[in-house]
């Protein structure tokens, strides 16, 4: 057991920092520090492209697709400076860390020479058509229908129906969907899972304010949407097990960089408290070094997660990690509030918006139902890492 | 990096997991808890024949090295089945002290007989203690199997003597105490001769700090140990036809356990890393540890009775023993708002 980076890896993150504190004070100055997944999205695309010509990208993947092959220790270490130097978070983070992935894990070399350069590259924005009006924590129940159509060689799957929550699709090129392609099929099986270009008649993305004034969730509407016969990921009817692939490569090395961002958020807490008094609260104090606890915990919980070689057992801290950051960030936009006390409540804005910790309050109330809620997330924890029985299902 | 056990921890792991499961049994413990709270025969095959104790302890001082990742786990394998052994006081912070700051004639007369569980020293702290040359006047309410043992390390913050149980001035009163696998005495030295150690900073120092790690770890294989127990129990209580534990107010009350439990877990092994790498972290790490898992143990072992209903509020059933064990290790060593209170200083600067 051995927490301590090796002194080349203490090089590689010099160098890390060096290069993000280096654009962040220069070229891409405009966007250091903003926290909201929406603000400036050209100037993010222009940014991505500048990681991508750096080989800043994705350096986990290969080589030959854009990456650098970077040891797992090394994703940690870019992971955390990147957060640390206030780079905001990717606009194409699904591309990088779910479609990329999922790519590299299902696709056949053909579709990896036709998409991971260009996600590489910071040239084609993903993102993620799972969730519908009718199949939310049951997301199996999917019901948007596809079909092949056309004379062989030449066919293209029509897909129809409706996606809702898909983050960020007002501003990306590409949305992969899993919809049923087998007539009669119900739950996990007959699904299949799509690549699907969004600039086409037959797609139209609508914003979906949010309780913080945001946009960042759409509904994506399917009417005879198109993309060629090779645009399928693996078989049909594989589309369920591909999803839940991708949904494991959600828990990797990015959970490190999401903790930067969070210890950034603590730090504008204790900030705050020390500026307005709160600091010497005894209540306030007890409950800041709690959040300090959490987050440290969720770092070594990550370490024990990415550290963990023997995949045939069920590894605890990966299993419970989701529930765990996701009810301390809220518990932390609600410590956030205690802080600033009334003068979280107001601001000078024209328009209806929140900065970092009144926008945290509002935005982590999500943070407990995208991508399995609490309660499901319990349900898992106690069916897979305690084999109780399963929920009945209709 | 690479934080998970190596393959000599994961041996020790199991040597010690499955000697405490087959030997510190419900029957064992509660014969001791009539008693002193001690199961001597198996503090003496612990130390004599597993060859654990010297854990921690530094060969030049007669130990076996290693460092406090591998007395974490020792230390999680015994509270897991809530043994009745003066481990933490005996050796994790009384042979600790004198290792690390006991002079060489100290070391070569205790160290021995401390590791062979042959004689037991139990911990006695007053920050209020006077001392007139080697003259001991002090008082600790609270001294863990204080009335087994055969010597005391006796502490200021500042001061740390060696006194012998047996001296004249030195009067040990056993306390009825809730937790009987660990329990307490009234230990007051007046007018005590005590044997001044060399460098009682390094002393204290060495043995608090580990015994925040170890007192963490306990808790940590305690709560575990409660989630386990519970968890089998719903598998097989019946109850409206089902079993019990395929009712969700059930289930994602277990799954709350497992979710704290997995961060006890992380907690306890970051803090035992962080001191064996000396890394700027230690010092919280340890608060943060003690603090969460000790909390965490208490919740475990109330969840434990509440979801064992009626049987778990008996004598008879070991939910009780983990349940009070849980609490005194909430209490032991420090609050945990005060742990956390000195976690807060460090970040927030000291209170005002």
């Amino acid at each position: 057991m051995k927490l301590g980076f090796s002194a080349a890896d203490e090089l590689f993150r010099q160098e890390c920092a060096d290069w993000l504190n280096g654009q962040m004070e220069g070229e891409f100055k405009d966007i250091r520090g903003i926290t909201s997944l929406t603000d400036m999205p050209e100037r993010r695309k222009e940014w991505e492209q500048q990681l991508a010509a750096h080989k800043w990208s994705c350096i986990g993947w290969p080589a030959k697709w854009g990456g650098r092959d970077a040891t797992l220790a090394q994703q940690v270490i870019f992971a955390e400076e990147y957060a640390r130097a206030g780079v905001p978070g990717r606009v194409n983070h699904i591309g990088i860390e779910l479609a990329g992935p999922t790519i590299l894990a299902f696709g056949t070399e053909e579709q990896k020479a036709r998409f991971l350069p260009d996600i590489a590259a910071g040239k084609t924005i993903f993102c993620q058509g799972f969730s519908e009006p009718g199949a939310g924590s049951d997301l199996a129940s999917v019901r948007t229908k596809g079909h092949l159509e056309g004379p062989e060689g030449a066919q293209e799957w029509v897909v129809n129906g409706q996606k809702i929550w898909t983050s960020l699709a007002h501003i990306s090129d590409w949305i992969f969907v899993i919809t049923r392609t087998e007539e009669g099929t119900v739950g996990p099986k007959g699904l299949s899972f799509l690549m699907m270009p969004i600039d086409q008649p037959g797609i139209e993305i609508r914003g979906i304010p949010q309780i913080n004034g945001d946009a960042e969730f759409n509904e994506t509407f399917l009417t005879d949407a198109r993309c060629p016969a090779d645009s399928l990921i693996g078989q049909p009817g594989e589309g369920w097990k591909i999803a839940m692939g991708l949904l494991a490569f959600e828990r990797g090395v990015s959970t490190l960089g999401q903790q930067m961002s969070f210890r950034n958020e603590l730090d504008e807490i204790i900030e705050a408290a020390k500026a307005n008094g709160t600091a010497h609260d005894p209540l306030i104090r007890q409950r800041i070094a709690k959040a300090e606890i959490g987050l440290r915990l969720m770092r070594y919980g990550a370490l024990r997660m990415l550290s963990q070689t023997d995949h045939s057992r069920i590894d605890g801290a990966a299993l419970t990690y989701k529930i765990q950051w996701a009810s301390w960030r809220r518990g932390l936009g609600e410590l956030a509030m205690d802080v600033l006390g009334q003068a979280g409540e107001v601001n000078d804005r024209e328009a209806y918006g929140w900065d970092t910790l009144p926008n945290l309050f509002l935005y982590s109330r999500a943070d407990t139902i995208y991508g399995g809620t609490n309660q499901i997330q319990r349900n898992l924890i106690a069916e897979r890492g305690l084999g109780l029985p399963r929920e009945p299902r209709g | 990096m690479e934080f998970a056990f190596n393959e000599e921890q994961r041996m020790i792991a199991e040597t010690a997991s499955a000697f405490f499961t087959e030997n510190a049994t419900s029957e064992r413990t509660r014969a001791a808890m009539a008693k002193d709270g001690i199961d001597h025969d198996l503090w003496t095959t612990f130390c004599q024949e597993l060859g654990l104790s010297g854990i921690g302890i530094p060969e030049e001082a007669g130990g076996a090295g290693l460092g406090l990742v591998e007395m974490a786990i020792i230390a999680e394998a015994a509270g897991a089945q809530v043994a009745a052994l003066p481990m933490l006081g005996s050796l994790v912070m009384c042979a600790r002290a004198i290792a690390y700051g006991g002079t060489e004639q100290q070391k070569g007369e205790l160290l021995p007989e401390l590791l062979s569980g042959e004689r037991i020293a139990a911990y006695v702290h007053d920050a209020a203690l006077s001392a007139d040359g080697d003259v001991l006047t002090a008082a600790d309410g609270f001294v863990a199997h204080g009335a087994s043992a055969d010597v005391f390390v006796v502490t200021s913050n500042s001061g740390a003597w060696i006194v012998d149980s047996k001296a004249d001035g030195v009067s040990v009163i056993a306390k009825t105490t809730m937790d009987q696998t660990r329990p307490y005495a009234h230990v007051t030295l007046n007018g005590a001769k005590g044997a001044p150690l060399a460098d009682a900073i390094t002393a204290i120092s060495h043995a608090h700090r580990a015994a925040f790690v170890a007192i963490a770890a306990e808790a940590l294989g305690g709560a575990q140990a409660c989630l386990d127990r519970t968890v089998s129990y719903s598998k097989e209580r019946v109850q409206f036809g089902r079993q019990i534990g395929s009712f969700q107010a059930y289930k994602h009350r277990l799954a709350d356990m497992m979710i704290e439990i997995e961060q006890a877990r992380s907690a306890v092994y970051w803090a035992a890393c962080a001191a064996d790498e000396e890394s700027d972290e230690a010092e919280l790490a340890m608060h943060a540890a003690k603090a969460f898992a000790t909390d965490t143990y208490f919740r475990c072992a109330g969840d434990m009775i509440q979801l064992h209903g009626g049987i778990g509020f008996t004598w008879e059933h070991d939910a009780h023993l983990f349940f009070k064990r849980a609490r005194a290790t909430q209490t032991a060593l420090g609050n945990n708002n005060w742990h956390r209170a000195k976690i807060a200083d460090m970040i927030l600067g000291a209170a005002a």
